[in-house]
Order: C-alpha cells, then sequence, then structure tokens
C-alpha cells in the first residue's frame, strides 16, 4: 500500500493555522532566518539544485526563474503568489492557505530576499473570501513579530476570471485592470508587474522552498521522480471512493492514485476514464494507467499533470456530456484577446453539442481534430492552447463514444 | 442609496485598487450601478469605458441589477457529474425564478457559476460566496431559511 509523503502539507492537521507561534514553534520562519544568513545566489543555487518545478502547471525550474529576476537590474522588483485557483476539480491550495498560510508567507519571504525584492502580492481568487481573512490575520501576525523583516506582503482579490491564472493576466489584473494575458516575450522576471521584474510562483510551489532550504537540495532532488522531484498534492473528485485530496511523491502511478488513494471506483463499477491536471487536461484510458505522475511522464503520454485535479469517471458516464460541458468553459472563460481563442473555443463548444445532441457526423469530428490542433499553437496563452486538449485526447482514446453518437 | 465616490476614495491611493473597489461596492449593493462605475472612473482618473471594461470582464461583477443574495450553482466538469443539473431544476422550482432571474421580492439571484474550489463535496453551490457541498433538493429549503 502506497503511503502519501507529507512535504508540503507538513503542518497539515499539527498546527493552528491561526496561531504564528505554532508554526515558529514547529520550526517556521527558521528557514528565512537561514536564507538571510546566506549570500542571494546562494538560496537560488540551493532551490535550481532542489529541481523544484513550478507547481502551476507549466513545471518551469523554479529557481532557474529566479535567476532572471535576480539577474534583471531594477529600483523596485516585486513576488507574486498565485493563488487564484482556478482549475477546475483543483482545491489544493486552498488546503495548502487554510492549514499553513505562513508556509506560503515565508517562501515568498525567501524568494523576496534571493531576488531582490521587498514587495509581495498574493492574488487569491474572488472565489475562496474565507481564505483572504485567514492570510491577511497571517500577515498581521508576522509583521506584529517581525518575521518578514522588510518584505511587505499584501493581499489582493480577484473577481472571477479563470483567464488570471495565467502569470500576465494576473499582472493586469493586479494592475486594476481587465485580466488578459500580454504578448510575451518579455516575461514577467524581466518586465512585470508594473514594469519591474516580477516572480510569480504557485501558493504549492512557495509552500515548498521552506522546507528545501532547511533539509537541503539533496534531500528534496531525492523525492519522488528525478526530473520532476518533491511531491504533489493532488485533488480527487468524481466516481472514487475518496473524494478527498492526497500528497504523494511524483512517482506514485495513476493507478496508485485512483485504487489505493482513491480506494477505487464507488460504487463497485468499472473505471472508465481519468482526467488530470484540471479542466484543461487530457483524458486518460485504462490502458494508461501505470503511467507515473511527474510533469514528464505525463507529458510523454500526451496528457498532463497541470494543477493535480484528478476526475475519475465509471463506465456509465457518457464522455462526450462530459466533454461538450468542457468545452462551454472554455468558450465563457475565454478572454477573447486573440481569434483562434476567441473564436475557436466558441466553434468547439458549438460542434461538441452537435454531436452530443446526435446531429453530429464523421466530419464534425474530424474538424474538431483540426481545429483543436490549430488552436494548440496558434492561440497567445495557456488557455487556448489547453482547451483543445480534452476533445483531442477522447477523439484519441474514446473514439466509439462519439461514433455512437453520430449520424 | 450608498454613497459610492466615499467607497471608491477609500481604494484611491491603492495602486490598481479598481477590483478591490468594486468588491466593496458590491458587498452594499449586490451589484455595480452605473453611477458608481462612473464615480470609479472619476476616482481612479480613468475614461469611463475602461472602468466599464473591468466591470464586465469579471465574472462575479454584475452591471444589472440582481436579487440580494446571489445564489450561484457551479457546473464545472466534477459538479456536472454529480448533479448539478438536478440542483438547478430544484433551486428554479423552489424560488420560482429561472437561471440569472431574481426574485420578485429582490431577494434571491440565481446564476452559474464555474469551479468555486470546493471539490470535496460536490454538487456545490454558494451563496453572497458562502460554499455550501453534497447539495440535494431536500438540504435546499433550510439553506434558503438562513437568508429569509
Amino acid at each position: 500500500m502506497a503511503e502519501e509523503m507529507r512535504v508540503v502539507l507538513r503542518n497539515y492537521g499539527k498546527i493552528d493555522p491561526l496561531k504564528i507561534d505554532d508554526y515558529i514553534n514547529a520550526g517556521g520562519y527558521k528557514s528565512l532566518e537561514k536564507a538571510r544568513s546566506m549570500s542571494q545566489m546562494d538560496v537560488i543555487n540551493e532551490v535550481k539544485k532542489s529541481g523544484l518545478r513550478g507547481r502551476g502547471g507549466a513545471g518551469f525550474n523554479c529557481g532557474q526563474k529566479w535567476t532572471f529576476a535576480y539577474q534583471a537590474q531594477a529600483d523596485q522588483k516585486y513576488v507574486i503568489c498565485n493563488a487564484d485557483e482556478g482549475e477546475p476539480g483543483t482545491y489544493k491550495d486552498r488546503i495548502i492557505m487554510e492549514n499553513d498560510p505562513h508556509s506560503v508567507l515565508e517562501g515568498m519571504a525567501i524568494c523576496g530576499y534571493a531576488i531582490g525584492a521587498t514587495k509581495g502580492y498574493i492574488y487569491c481568487r474572488g472565489e475562496y473570501p474565507y481564505v483572504v481573512d485567514i492570510l491577511n490575520t497571517a500577515i498581521a501576525q508576522a509583521k506584529e513579530k517581525g518575521v518578514l523583516g522588510n518584505f511587505d506582503v499584501e493581499v489582493r482579490m480577484g473577481a472571477g476570471a479563470y483567464v488570471c491564472g495565467e502569470e500576465t493576466a494576473l499582472i493586469e489584473s493586479i494592475e486594476g485592470h481587465r485580466g488578459e494575458p500580454r504578448y510575451k516575450p518579455p516575461f514577467p522576471p524581466v518586465i512585470g508587474l508594473w514594469g519591474k521584474p516580477t516572480i510569480v510562483n504557485n501558493v504549492e510551489t512557495f509552500a515548498n522552498i521552506a522546507v528545501i532550504l532547511e533539509k537541503g537540495a539533496d534531500w528534496y532532488a531525492g523525492l519522488g521522480a528525478p526530473s520532476y522531484p518533491g511531491t504533489k498534492v493532488l485533488t480527487l473528485t468524481g466516481d472514487v471512493v475518496n473524494k478527498t485530496f492526497v500528497e504523494v511523491p511524483t512517482n506514485t502511478t495513476i493507478r496508485q492514485v485512483i485504487y489505493e488513494f482513491g480506494g477505487g471506483i464507488a460504487g463497485g463499477k468499472a473505471f472508465k476514464a481519468v482526467q488530470i491536471g484540471g479542466t484543461s487536461g487530457g483524458f486518460i484510458p485504462a490502458s494508461l494507467l501505470d503511467t507515473q505522475i511527474d510533469f514528464d511522464s505525463m507529458a510523454a503520454i500526451g496528457a498532463t499533470l497541470g494543477s493535480g485535479a484528478v476526475l475519475v469517471m465509471d463506465e456509465t458516464r457518457d464522455i462526450v456530456d462530459v466533454v461538450e460541458r468542457i468545452a462551454k468553459f472554455f468558450e465563457h472563460e475565454s478572454c477573447g484577446k486573440c481569434a483562434p481563442c476567441r473564436e475557436g473555443t466558441m466553434r468547439m463548444h458549438k460542434l461538441m453539442s452537435k454531436v452530443n445532441q446526435g446531429k453530429g457526423t464523421a466530419q464534425d469530428v474530424a474538424l474538431m481534430d483540426k481545429l483543436g490542433r490549430v488552436m494548440s499553437v496558434a492561440c497567445l496563452c495557456g488557455l487556448g492552447q489547453a482547451a483543445p486538449s480534452p476533445v483531442l485526447t477522447t477523439i484519441k482514446h474514446f473514439k466509439a463514444d462519439y461514433d455512437a453518437k453520430l449520424q | 442609496m450608498a454613497d459610492y465616490k466615499e467607497i471608491i476614495t477609500r481604494y484611491k491611493d491603492l495602486p490598481g485598487g479598481i477590483i478591490e473597489a468594486y468588491h466593496a461596492i458590491q458587498k452594499e449593493q449586490s451589484y455595480l450601478p452605473e453611477e458608481a462605475i462612473i464615480a470609479a472612473a472619476e476616482v481612479f482618473e480613468i475614461p469611463v469605458k475602461d472602468a466599464y471594461g473591468v466591470a464586465t470582464f469579471y465574472s462575479m461583477f454584475s452591471v444589472k441589477s440582481r436579487g440580494k443574495n446571489v445564489i450561484r450553482i457551479c457546473e464545472s466538469a466534477p459538479c456536472h457529474i454529480a448533479g448539478a443539473a438536478d440542483v438547478v431544476a430544484a433551486l428554479e422550482k423552489e424560488l420560482g425564478i429561472k437561471m440569472g432571474e431574481t426574485t420578485p421580492d429582490g431577494k434571491f439571484a440565481l446564476e452559474f457559476t464555474e469551479c468555486v474550489g470546493q471539490c470535496q463535496a460536490t454538487p456545490v453551490i454558494t451563496i453572497n460566496g458562502k460554499p455550501y457541498g453534497d447539495i440535494t433538493a431536500d438540504k435546499i429549503p433550510a439553506i434558503l431559511a438562513e437568508y429569509k
């Protein structure tokens, strides 16, 4: 039986998240102190050596990203924590912030020291007003204790826009604009918030930082899969027995996640499909369940680890109906800035509806396949590029479900 | 009527604070009236079109009058397969209105939302941002009673 490995959630259930003394007594803020006794470059090298890759979905080497911001010359730099967790089926960042908010603040402050930033923002989604309260309490406590030194943190609330999880759209939103992604390059570590070098990392990424400095890069690099070390917090939804969150090493297989941690399929039914990484993730058939969940193993089968959402569907589920629902989501959430996404998501939804209503033809499916491939390369940001993935992967792995609905 | 300018002015010195100001107005008023958007444009010294552009970009903001208590039903994939359609039908029946409408007494508005991050307890609804999970038709009257 596989066991959970709690690195990010190391303090879960052990401390009162609203008491900073509990966090400090558990060793909290010692890593920040340690970082401040090191050179900035040594801190960055330690993070780089640990192999930690971004936990928001893009999987970029965290220390490498920090290097870009460190090297950029500017009178002000910023650290932003992306807490705009909007990927359907995902609530891991909420669990982290609700149960250990100081671990996120400490990670941000270490990043601030490393890159030379004195100001941080947490951009928390508008659907989590109760999390905003917890974060503000934690920040007030940290200021009172003086543990953050000259590093200031402010919480900003989103207002219901999935695209703001994209880092440049998020920056636009903090600036008080419509959350439309920017053209890249330049990337935020060079030109970010208010034109200044900015690091945007996910909540879970920041929650990994203090423990890396405490136990060392070598220790961290030895956890899970070598190319994507550490753990991942997953949220299990759909037709699993245990609809819950788990934190597992990244060399855990999908099968272990569903059958050992998830307790298998609910109601004694058979497995049909699992969608991993949120609503933009690929659908995975039974034949690929022995794949490890790490970033590169998932990419190799045309899927993603993404945010770590795991949506399990049993044999009775209508795949085409679920994908139509997902296509509607992307039509709604497309910001409209670039034509391939604005028009593509709308067309994709129309075609999916047609097929789901039994009015589609084989030509329609072929058209969706083509449209999806175009969008995945032509759209401006990750939203539009990933939007067709559920359509493309289900056409590939669950063609029979489509055929059954065609005229 | 709330004094929009007074509320918005509290955020004047916050860089990019228009979104926070809109949240504050909606807390009082449940939507963003035209006068509030014009006032925000003045306070933040931006064109009215830009203030309106921000107000209409984000799904939690409404530029149309709506009920005091905003009920949002999640229709993202995990809630969809958990029976969100049944929750929609039950709420429409209980309140006597359709999705997107407000009750005649102005107490409740019914809206769709995408994932609200409470997926351990699908299907989920929120009322004024507070989540309620594992929703079934028979739970609805008691939940609504909290707001009557």
